[in-house]
């Protein structure tokens, strides 16, 4: 029996939702955001006590122990987790969502009793699959457990077309005759084709599907609220998948990409341009001493930080260094690309990470007019940011994407691990310039050196 | 009926989406995504709902299977944001972080 009436359920229900509107909307500025998350899990800790309440259950004492396990895992993963692994962890957090948001329907089919039921069964089991398999290959990929180079074989979009076309047969047939062993192959062409669909996506692209697949998880949720007949389901995934799908545009539309053409773009060749070869061509190499006088000597320094700063923990060393610049009266600011890291808006976690104030991180369409009155852009771990190929060479992969002009700059310094190109793995023209300086070694060694050669000063 | 208001519900909450994330910064990009990501961990209340109807063993290990997958959606993902938006709140703490 049930311990609430339904109408206590539903306001309760209706509670949660508000909740998870006012965590988003609290994202808005950082001062409200953390408190917006927290009434967001509050939201979700009163969702989950009013299903107990609510329904009749069997099982509860194998739901709680499996819900403790679950806490068990996950707290220690997201308490440990380093902050430039984030996306990695994100998007395996996406993909076990879409996974239970697949078996839940699945194991809803024969609950279902309408035309419209039955279809949001078959989209949730589909789409909440590939949401799971994507995710993992998105994880491997970022993880670098596997390459990050976009993976193509011989006839690959007509096996894409085979399954598209076997998908949606099996959805009728899990429509027409509540067919559970279909439904279940459905679930497994699902997979392979979630595994399919992010093969062939290319490193720099990597962001924009993993905020495509959390829209994915997003709206396989809000359907499985239909096959449950579950308002806060319905509402909280389609919340996610609203929000999901103007974060991938406005992704994309950062990195000069259709949203299509990140998917697909592989198929029609040309994309997978670039090497990972090491360049030989000449280049000026300069010492810290030589880099600090440059800086020492400017009166505005830019800074653009990329992913090579955060694998070398050298946030902080960064910050130190601008800190001793700006004391010397130089001006420093730090031009932030969208989707500098391996995520939207990843680099500023990870300087908020180094306690660098959010002040003075300036995004790109700020900060752009301001490199033809610096005197240094220093280039800290960037390198598909700043590459003019965005601009000047349309067989590119990343031509169309908007960059940070730190070309503009009188000068640019950049401190790189080595002359191999970076994660889109595009060779970058603005390193053979005659005003670039070049500093090889470990991002965090190369700062420090910098920074007590600009106080010695 | 029963679908005119889940259509209903679905379209407010298309706008209201729509409406909330068009105002967030690209700065807290990442928490956004995070954040969203926990949200959709209330799959866990589904998963409840059919491990607890679950008639025989193979059904309810499945169900069990996405109870689990949706805790570790859910409890993670505020976790991992609500660590990240610690960053971003100003108190200046000493990262121990930064001996990592």
């Amino acid at each position: 029996m049930s311990l609430i009436t339904p109408e206590v359920e539903a306001l309760l229900y209706l509670f949660a939702a508000v909740a998870f509107i006012l965590a988003l909307k609290g994202l808005s500025s950082p001062k409200s955001a953390r408190r917006g998350n927290i009434i967001g899990a509050v939201g979700a800790i009163v969702g989950v006590v009013t299903v107990f309440l609510a329904e009749e259950l069997k099982n509860i004492g194998w739901i709680l122990i499996v819900i403790g396990i679950g806490t068990i895992i996950s707290i220690p993963a997201s308490r440990m987790v380093k902050m430039t692994q984030m996306p990695q962890l994100v998007a395996l957090f996406n993909g076990v969502g879409g996974g239970a948001a697949g078996i839940v329907a699945l194991l809803e089919l024969f609950a279902a009793d309408s035309f419209g039921f039955l279809l949001a069964v078959a989209f949730t089991v589909f789409v909440g699959s590939v949401s799971f398999s994507g995710s993992v290959v998105t994880f491997l990929k970022l993880q670098e457990i596997m390459t990050t180079r976009p993976v193509l074989f011989k006839g690959q979009q007509y096996v894409m077309g085979i399954l598209t076309i076997a998908a949606l047969a099996g959805a009728v047939i899990v429509i027409l005759d509540q067919n559970f062993v279909v439904a279940s192959l459905l679930m497994a062409v699902g997979l392979v084709m979630g595994v399919l669909v992010v093969l062939p996506v290319g490193g720099a692209d990597v962001p924009i599907v993993i905020s495509l697949l959390n829209a994915l998880t997003g709206l396989a949720v809000a359907a499985s609220g239909l096959v449950l007949d579950n308002t806060l389901l319905l509402v909280a995934g389609t919340l996610v998948g609203a929000s999901g799908t103007i974060l991938t545009r406005a992704m994309a539309s950062a990195m000069g990409r259709s949203v299509t053409n990140t998917i697909f773009g592989a198929f029609k060749g040309g994309s997978t341009a670039g090497s990972t070869e090491v360049s030989d061509r000449p280049v000026k190499s300069g010492s810290a001493e030589d880099v600090a006088i440059l800086l020492g000597y400017a009166q505005r320094v830019i800074v653009v930080p990329g992913y090579g700063l955060a694998v070398a923990q050298a946030q902080h060393t960064m910050y130190e260094l601008a800190k001793a610049l700006e004391e010397k009266g130089i001006e420093v600011v730090f031009g932030i690309h969208p989707v500098a890291g391996r995520m939207p808006g990843h680099m500023n976690v990870l300087l908020a990470e180094a306690n660098v104030p959010y002040e003075v991180l300036q995004e790109m369409d700020e900060v752009n007019p301001q490199f033809k009155t610096a005197d240094v852009c220093l280039v800290v771990g960037a390198n598909d940011v700043v590459n003019p190929a965005a601009k000047t060479s349309p067989g590119s992969p990343i031509y169309g994407m908007p960059i940070l002009n730190a070309g503009e700059a009188q000068q640019v310094v950049f401190l790189k691990r080595s002359m191999r190109p970076g994660f889109a793995g595009i060779e970058n023209e603005l390193l053979y310039e005659p005003n670039t300086t070049l500093l090889f070694g470990d991002a965090k060694d190369s700062l420090g050196k910098v920074l007590s050669a600009v106080k010695a000063l | 009926m029963e679908e005119i208001k889940i259509l209903t519900y679905f379209v407010l909450a298309v706008f209201v989406g729509f409406e909330v994330v068009s105002k967030v910064s690209s700065t807290l990009h990442t928490p956004l995504m995070s954040g969203a990501n926990a949200i959709h961990g209330i799959i866990l209340v589904g998963s409840i709902i059919v491990a607890g109807h679950a008639d025989n063993a193979w059904m309810l290990a499945l169900a069990l299977l996405a109870v689990l997958m949706a805790t570790v959606n859910l409890v993670g993902g505020f976790v991992v944001t609500d660590r990240m938006l610690e960053m971003f709140s100003g108190k200046k703490k000493v990262q121990e972080g930064q001996a990592r």
